[in-house]
This record gives structure tokens, sequence and C-alpha cells, in this order.
């Protein structure tokens, strides 16, 4: 059983729940590379407007970037999304929800050969696909699965 | 053959068969009948037996099995989505039987009386005991939902079933009702009570913070020479179907890449035979047997849909077999396994209707289960009232156990709609029966049993219609919850399962005038899975109505207008 693990690290340093929250993503982009905060494709009120922000216009289907999310969320606050890219040069990864107001959720740049997978924490207002784009050599390149938000109850 | 004498001999053989099914239900009603039943002789060197969604019934009831259970898409016209004629043809069942009474709703009033009741947990017990006495090394697997449906269950917070589980030698186990407990309660009952006893097992269920497993994977075992593995999984959807706050640290979702990496791990270890204890619902197995590569069977649940045979899948692997194994005690299966050069070789499956009738009752589960009643039999016994009709809950839109709930919070609460969730479990009341307190709970003992009363826009009672609809009818079970659609009483809709998701509901009327998106209606309800909800518990607001009604006439119960679904053998 694992509560002593969580005990100990739930009296971690307040740093250390920092970085923790950085990596759920509780704290927005903005707070952590205010420097290069792209606001029309943050603030783009729908997919197309977010891809042509961040400079992709149609992103070609590709098989060696693996999305992983629940195929119905237990809580849309809170949709864990994992993005790895096996496609070589990936240079950024960036992660949209279609139906929420502004779909462009987190976008990450990857530096000097750094292992793009990133993990993130989503809301989500109600089912929708959910989009990865990845970024390598120029090239834009996507893989995308719909996750269901519901009212539950009523199951068994 | 003229067409004269073709008809007449057509008659004279419909004649005959009815006679013959009459005949038929005299020598199996002996005692001496029970051999034949079940005398399975043994098969090959590996041997599971599996029973799931108990339910907590620990003394035998009736149990009708349900005359609509649609199958849409790829699912249409397969097992486990036929009902009636259709699974006894499919299955090759011959009507007017004790075993066409076990698997379908067919006459079920008459049959029952003649039949009587099954399952039972101190008959379960003398079958097991028969079984692994000519089975050295069996394992007895729980697939789940046993801790939860009877009022005892309730009060002892599951311990009656803990401690029946155990007395009836339960070797492992995988979970879904169980976590409504609470995950404390049930991480103390995993650590104090089943310790060293049953094994509890969950690949998919991980902490929400770290990823950490919470329950082990996977049991291993020799038995006759061979390796074998058991995993476990828990019901995927739990923290959306019920109450999310009850298990809030801890997350399920099917999990089919990590069952890989399971099954992988236990072949790499020696496992010639793994099968897997499942509590997805059978559609959801299905699906999941067509990608996950190297399991023998999966023993599924959830659904609660009594299938007389397992289902072959194949993959990249190989095969897969599917079973289900139905619900509330109704049934033990039997699955045998020829074990040699490494491999399975042959097997043989036999899901086995317990006629508590034809099986005596094991002396040291009946003492057990009679002392746990013993301190609540007054409360348990107490007579609420008569039912005229046949009270009955399985099906994908109602039944009228659930309507008599829509008809009694809606007339106490004075609304104009009713909603009653789509649960599976429940047991089956005969016509002239009287209804105790403990059958009331046999349909509403959970633990947020709260009544409630809530205004609602027309468009949001459409928005929650369309969204159970979903759950039921997504082409893909992976998106499927595995429950049956909301009861609803009051207002009248049609339902197009075949169309896409919010397209399903249509024509809402409420007293034959069609309701509208942003007028305000007051509804019914029980069972809400916010944390914050009040109200009296369901089963005190319907004791009560019934305790003035006394008598309780036929329900006419609700059903939607359906659309597409002409010809399809899962609808009466």
């Amino acid at each position: 059983m694992n509560t002593t693990r969580r005990a100990v690290l739930k009296s971690a340093t307040a740093s250390g729940m920092l970085a923790g929250l950085i990596a759920a993503g509780a704290l927005r982009p903005t707070q952590v590379l205010a420097a290069e905060w792209n606001k029309a494709a943050f603030e783009a009120k729908d997919t197309a407007g977010a891809l042509k922000g961040i400079g992709a216009g149609a992103p070609a289907d590709s098989k060696d970037l693996i999305l992983k999310a629940p195929d119905i969320a237990e809580n849309g606050a809170v949709v864990p999304v994992d993005v790895v890219s096996n496609i070589p040069n990936t240079s950024s990864i960036t992660i949209l929800v279609e139906k929420n107001p502004s779909p462009l959720s987190a976008s990450f740049d990857f530096a000097n050969g750094a292992l793009p997978e990133v993990s993130a924490r989503l809301k989500m207002g109600q089912t929708s696909l959910i989009k990865a784009v990845a970024k390598a050599d120029g090239k834009f390149y996507t893989a995308q699965k719909e996750v269901k938000v519901t009212v539950g109850g009523c199951g068994g | 053959m003229s067409s004269m004498n073709r008809r007449e001999f057509l008659q004279m053989l419909a004649a005959a068969s009815v006679a013959g099914a009459a005949l038929d239900a005299r020598p199996l009603l002996a005692a001496g009948n029970a051999d034949v039943l079940y005398d399975l002789p043994k098969f090959g060197n590996v041997h599971f037996m599996h029973f799931t969604d108990c339910h907590a019934q620990l003394l035998p009831i009736w149990f009708r099995e349900p005359s609509v259970n649609l199958g849409i898409g790829t699912a249409l016209g397969k097992a486990p989505h036929l009902v009636g004629e259709h699974l006894l043809k499919a299955f090759n069942i011959k009507p007017g039987t004790r075993e066409a009474h076990a698997f379908t709703y067919l006459d079920f009033t008459q049959a029952a009386k003649t039949y009587g009741k099954v399952g039972g947990f101190a008959h379960l017990t003398t079958l097991a005991k028969r079984l692994r006495a000519g089975r050295p090394g069996a394992l007895l697997l729980d697939g789940g939902d046993t801790w939860q449906g009877s009022a005892t269950a309730l009060w002892s917070k599951g311990q009656d079933m803990v401690d029946a589980g155990k007395l009836l030698g339960v070797d492992m186990m995988s979970a879904h009702w169980e976590f409504t407990l609470g995950d404390k309660r049930v991480q103390e009952i995993v650590e104090k009570d089943l310790k060293g006893k049953i094994e509890f097992l969950a690949q998919n269920i991980k902490t929400t913070d770290f990823g950490d497993p919470v329950f082990p994977p996977y049991a291993m075992r020799e038995m006759n020479g061979v390796q074998i593995a058991v995993i476990g999984q828990a019901f995927p959807y739990t923290p959306i179907a019920n109450p999310r706050y009850m298990m809030a640290d801890w997350t399920f979702g099917i999990q089919d890449e990590n069952m890989q990496k399971m099954v992988d791990e236990v072949r790499a270890k020696g496992a010639k035979v793994v099968v897997v204890l499942s509590h997805n619902g059978m559609d959801v197995d299905l699906k999941m047997a067509a990608r996950v590569t190297g399991i023998d069977a999966i023993l599924g649940g959830h659904t609660h849909d009594g299938v007389p045979r397992p289902i072959t899948v194949k993959n990249a692997g190989g095969q897969t077999l599917v079973t289900n194994a139905g619900s509330n005690g109704k049934f033990l299966a039997v699955l045998d396994f020829d074990v040699s050069g490494g491999k399975v070789q042959d097997f043989r499956y036999k899901l086995l209707p317990i006629f508590s009738n034809l099986l005596p009752a094991d002396a040291e589960m009946a003492s057990y289960i009679d002392k746990v009643r013993a301190p609540h039999k007054a409360r348990l016994e107490e007579k609420l009232a008569v039912t005229e009709g046949l009270l009955y809950r399985r099906g994908n839109f109602n039944g009228s156990w659930d309507q008599l709930i829509l008809d009694a919070i809606m007339e106490v609460k004075g609304a104009d709609i009713g909603f009653s969730p789509g649960f599976r479990w429940g047991t089956t009341l005969l016509p002239g029966s009287a209804i105790t307190f403990e059958h009331l709970m046999d349909q509403t003992a959970i633990t947020y049993p709260q009544s409630t009363l809530n205004e609602m826009k027309g468009e949001r009672v459409k928005e929650i219609l369309e969204d159970i609809a979903d759950n039921l009818y997504n082409p893909d079970p992976y998106y499927q919850q595995g429950g049956d659609m909301v009861r609803v009483g009051g207002m009248s809709y049609t339902c197009d399962p075949n169309a896409a998701a919010g397209r399903r509901i249509s024509d809402m009327r409420l007293h034959d005038k069609p309701m509208a998106a942003d007028k305000t209606y007051k509804v019914a309800g029980w069972a809400p899975v916010d944390p914050s909800a009040t109200g009296e518990p369901v089963w005190d607001v319907v004791s009560r109505w019934l305790k003035d009604k006394k008598t309780v006439s036929p329900r006419k119960v609700n059903v939607p207008k359906l659309i597409g679904m002409k010809g399809n053998p899962g609808i009466a």
C-alpha cells in the first residue's frame, strides 16, 4: 500500500509543492513562460484559429505521435492527458481541446534534444476531441482522441 | 406431401412439442433430477468456478431476465443482446424447460412457480463444494458487486457479505459497488478481513496523485502442476457511474495497455493459463479480448448477462473466451482447461443455474445466514403492501419495480417528472406477494439513497436523457457504462438508439403536450452522485407510500417509443 509514500510527499516542502502544481497544469503557462506567451494562439476561439496561431495550417496525421487520454473523463475539471512524440527532431508539442471556449490548452517547446514527452491536466466542459500537434523540422503532425464528459450516475 | 398434409403434419408436431414441454417439467421437479443438472464430469487439469454480481442476495430469490437488451452497431443480433426466444435459439435451448426459465423472461410467473426460487448462498455453497470435490485445486472467483444490494449488507457496511464470501471459500475477487462503501472501508476490509484468505485484485486502479497501484493486479498459483494467473479488472467507470467523492484518491479506466503489460508479465513468469476476472461488462470485455493478446478467458460480469456459452474472440495472438455469469446469485460458472505441452489444448464451460429446491442448503452457511439476519428480522419482514402485478427491474428502459418507485416519489413529492437510476440489480416479486421492507431494500440499498426534488428546464431534462442514452448506446463499447437507461415517469419520449450522441431523444411530452426547452419542470429522483445533495432516504419515501396504498395494482410501465429497433432480437 502506498499510504506512507503519499503521506511523506504530502508533507513535502513548499517549493516541492510548487513544482508539482506546474506539472499538474494548475499554474497557467503565462506565469511560467511569460516571455514566450503566444497571445493570438491561446486566445483563439476555435481550433482553426489556434492552429493558425502556432503556425500550423493543416497538420498531417501521424502514428508516431501518441496521445493518451481516458475514454470517459472521471472528472471534467482535471482530465489527464499524456503526449509522446517519436518523430525525430520534435521541437514542440501543443494540446488542444476542440470544444473548449479557448481550444489551445497547453504548448511545450523542447530545446537541445529534450525528450518530447508531456503530461497535463486539462479542464473540459463537454465531450470533445482532444488534439495533439507536434512540430518537427518545420513540419506539423497531429493525433486525436475523443474524451467523453458525462453527467454520471445510473451505472450498474 | 400435399400442402394440406404438410400443414396437418406441422400442427401435429406443434401439439407434440407442447405436450413434451409439459411432460418435461414433471420429472425435473423430482429432487433426484438434480444429479442430471449438476453432475458435471471433470475435464482437464485446470479448473475455475466463477460467480459475479450476486448483489448481497444471501437467500434464494426470483430474478426475471430482461425482455429488452438492445444491441446496436456491431453488437446487433449477438450475445449478450439476445432476449427470449432469440436467446434460446442461439444457444439451442429447448423452450418450456427449466434451462429456458433460467436464461429468459419467457412465461416468467408460471415458470417461477413451477421451478421455484434461484440462488441463495447456502445452496451455492453446496454446489461449489460438490464441484470442488471432483476438481482438486479448483479456484472460486468472485467478480464483485458482492458487498452491496441488500439491507443487511448496507447496515453491516458489507461485513455480512465479506464473511459469507470467506465461508463460501472465495479465493479471489474484483469489485465495483464495493467502492461505494468508501475507499477507507474497502481498504480496511482488504487489510483486516481478506488478508491471507481472499485476494482482492485490480490492475486498473491507481492513485490519482502518482499513479501507484492500489491493489495487487494479479495472483499466480500452481494448480495440478500447472502455473496459472488471474488478473483482476475492477469496473472502469466507478467514479463516473457512482459518486466520485467516495473513492476520490483513486483513478480507474479500462487501461488495456497496462492489461497487456500484466499478461506479458505473468506469461514471462511462467503462467500457462491466464484468466481475467473482469467487471468491465460484456461489450467492453468483447472489445478488450480483440485488442489484448495472451488471455485464455475473460470471466465477466457487471452487465448481468446470463450467457450460456462463452463467445470466442479472435485476436493477433490467438483467441480469448469471453463469458458473463448473470447476477443475484442465480448462476455458478465452471470453466475447465486441459493444459498440456505448456499450453491450453481444450476447454469445457457450463453456466449452472442454482435452483434452490434441487440443491440442499449447506448447514453451516444456512446457520451463518440465520445469525446475520436474526437481529434485523422484524424490520426485514415488515409487510408494507401486497402487489397484484409482477414486480421486476431488469430491462433497458424500465421495469415494474422502478415504475412503482417513480409513482411513489412523484406522488409524495408532487413532481411532474420522475427519474430512477438504471440499476441492473434488484430481485423480482411474483403477483400476489407481500412487499416487505427487505424487498424494497433489494431495490434501493445504496450508500447515497437521498431522494430529491429539483427544478429543471426542459433543455436540461433532454441533456440528461441524451447523456445516459449515450452511455448505453454509444457504438463503441469503451464509451459505454453498462447500466440501463434512466427510468422516466410522468413524461413520454421517443428514442432512436442508432442516432448520434445528442440526437437520440425526441418528442418529449408531458400529459401529451410537447415539453419546452426553456420551461421549468419539477423532477423527483434519487441516488444523486453530487456530495452536497440532501433528502430523505428513498426507502422511507416509498415505504410510506406502500403502507398508505396497502394493495398495489399492476403498474403501467412507462417506456419510450423506439425508432429503428424493429426486428432487433434484443427486444421481445
